[in-house]
């Protein structure tokens, strides 16, 4: 539990001469859950994707399981077993439920795939009943559900989610974090997420960062945020009128 | 309508060629969104690999077999296809790749009369003959159906049956259509995606010199202008079909093909090519995405 699997350090990510992350410092164990919060435009789904190479970082490092991934293209950064629900999903549009799923395990080349599938499927029953469809027509929710299955089916050693609850229905919103949580308590699976739902990522999580403008202004145990003066006030009295 | 039905059977061998080619222009299209103008003198290319080939084997053994001979041809002009159609996206495409959209197509166009000047300097500038391979005729109900055009289009559909499964039932096939979709997600999964696009150049100059050797075959000589015409054509059969689909460019090459055959045989020949490109323009006024095209617009 104590180990560091994921550390972050120093990072800053430009989009052409506009500074996005100003110098991130971040760490996370194997087997917690850990969150970043944020408001819109702080960064978070840079720093996601700045920890699969994409873009790559202008200054500082980050290393995974104490090799340094900073500059490693991104499909070797994936082939460290680090998968990534990204921002927006992106499911792809003109290939079945099915295709997707094969699609996350091609680093295995399909060996586990019966037996990882049939886990995704009793996880989310839904993908299951619209397995030949195209991913292009699922509901959002359905999405989401396929973007974190097929995260899932790449067998990773760290799990990165960017906002699995935006857009969704508060139902299916606790479907999808009662998943993440039984995939680590019975996985042992090791969870980064980008969450707007502070409350909920705060209360699902080991530790929590919060993000403002490029930085980390805050660090602690999930109930420590939760019970932070300034936290309360910026992202979760405030979201809930 | 025996007349009728010969001049289907001379499109469709022709429409079979120019099917060939398009999958290269529309496979490349697909996955990095850019025309490679330089696919038609691939196609050429090959055509020559394939005579040259030709003339080093019959002069060197005496007596092998057709069958053989065409076969070590068609592997000898796909070898030398793949290998430049692969260089020339490494260093012409590739670092041009996120820059603004006309580049690539206009060093697209520069590759394309590199080529077939390198060809035009190399192999001299005029017709290339080849003596008949296949040279037997058969006589079906009134019509003639030569044992070249048996081949054509026996070894397309065996061609295109492979690449329909390599495309729609193998790993690499998924890693092509990812790559194609959603070039981001795909290296997050761990896809190489420069090295996908390669095979995609690479699957596409294959069967484009295949064609090269059917072609060659087929009239008996190879000039290297001969990238040009068929190239374009090609590329009207993938705009036709609705470039971008696989399925289109095949249904696209053949429709130009008989287009062009039974224009040729009912009006004036001087006008094919005028009558092909008239029914091109005329689809994508009322279809602008082509025949098997999908309209930009997609729910994600």
């Amino acid at each position: 539990m104590s180990d560091t699997l994921l550390s972050v350090r120093g990072v800053e990510t430009y989009y052409g001469n506009i500074r996005a992350l100003a110098g991130v410092d971040i760490d996370v164990k194997r087997g917690e859950i850990a969150c970043l919060i944020g408001a819109n435009g702080a960064g978070k789904s840079t720093l996601m994707m700045t920890i699969c190479g994409d873009p790559q970082a202008r200054a500082g490092t980050i290393t995974f399981e104490g090799e340094d991934i900073t500059r490693l293209p991104t499909h070797r950064i994936a082939r460290l077993r680090i998968a990534q629900s990204p921002e927006g999903r992106r499911i792809f549009p003109r290939m079945t439920v099915y295709e997707n799923l094969q699609m996350g395990a091609s680093l295995d080349n399909l060996k586990y795939f019966d037996e990882d599938v049939e886990k995704i499927f009793t996880l989310f029953p839904r993908l299951k009943e619209r397995q030949a469809q195209r991913g292009g027509t699922l509901s959002g929710g359905e999405q989401q559900m396929l973007s974190i299955g097929r995260a899932l089916m790449a067998r990773p050693k760290l799990l990165l989610l960017d906002e699995p609850s935006l857009g969704l229905a508060p139902l299916i919103v606790k479907q999808i974090f009662d998943a993440i949580k039984i995939l680590n308590k019975e996985q042992g699976l090791t969870v980064f997420l980008v969450e707007q739902n502070a409350f909920a990522a705060l209360k699902l999580s080991n530790r929590g960062y919060v993000m403002v403008n490029g930085k980390v202004t805050m660090s602690g145990t999930g109930m420590e945020l939760l019970a932070n003066p300034e936290v309360r006030a910026a992202y979760l009295e405030g979201g809930r009128h | 309508m025996e007349y009728f039905i010969q001049q289907l059977v001379n499109g469709l061998t022709l429409g079979s060629i120019y099917g060939l080619i398009a999958i290269g222009y529309t496979m490349v299209y697909g996955i990095i969104g850019m025309i490679n103008f330089a696919h038609g003198d691939i196609f050429m290319l090959g055509g020559f690999a394939a005579l040259i080939i030709f003339l080093v084997l019959t002069s060197v053994f005496v007596g092998l077999p057709t069958v053989l001979l065409l076969l070590l041809m068609m592997a000898a002009a796909m070898l030398t296809a793949a290998l430049w159609n692969w260089t020339i996206e490494k260093v012409a495409y590739r670092p041009l790749r996120g820059s603004f959209r006309l580049a690539p197509l206009i060093t697209a166009i520069g590759m394309s009369i590199t080529l077939s000047n390198f060809v035009q300097v190399t192999q001299g500038p005029r017709n290339k003959p080849i003596p008949p391979l296949v040279s037997s005729v058969y006589n079906v109900f009134g019509i003639s159906i030569s044992l070249k055009q048996i081949v054509i289009v026996v070894l397309t559909t065996v061609l295109l049956t492979v690449f329909w499964y390599v495309v729609n039932k193998t790993a690499l096939g998924r890693a092509q259509r990812a790559t194609e979709q959603d070039r981001k997600m795909a290296a997050l999964l761990g896809i190489d995606v420069d090295r996908t696009i390669s095979i995609t150049f690479i699957m596409g100059a294959g069967l484009a010199a295949v064609a090269g050797t059917m072609y060659l075959m087929y009239y008996g000589v190879v000039v290297f202008t001969d990238g040009f015409i068929p190239g374009v054509k090609a590329f009207t059969a993938a705009v036709l079909g609705g470039i971008g689909s696989l399925p289109g460019a095949v249904i696209g090459g053949l429709l130009i093909g008989l287009i062009e055959s039974l224009w040729s045989a009912y009006f004036t020949i001087d006008y094919k090519d005028v009558a092909t490109f008239s029914i091109l323009a005329i689809v994508l006024i009322f279809k602008p995405s082509g025949i098997f095209g999908r309209p930009e617009v997609e729910k994600v």
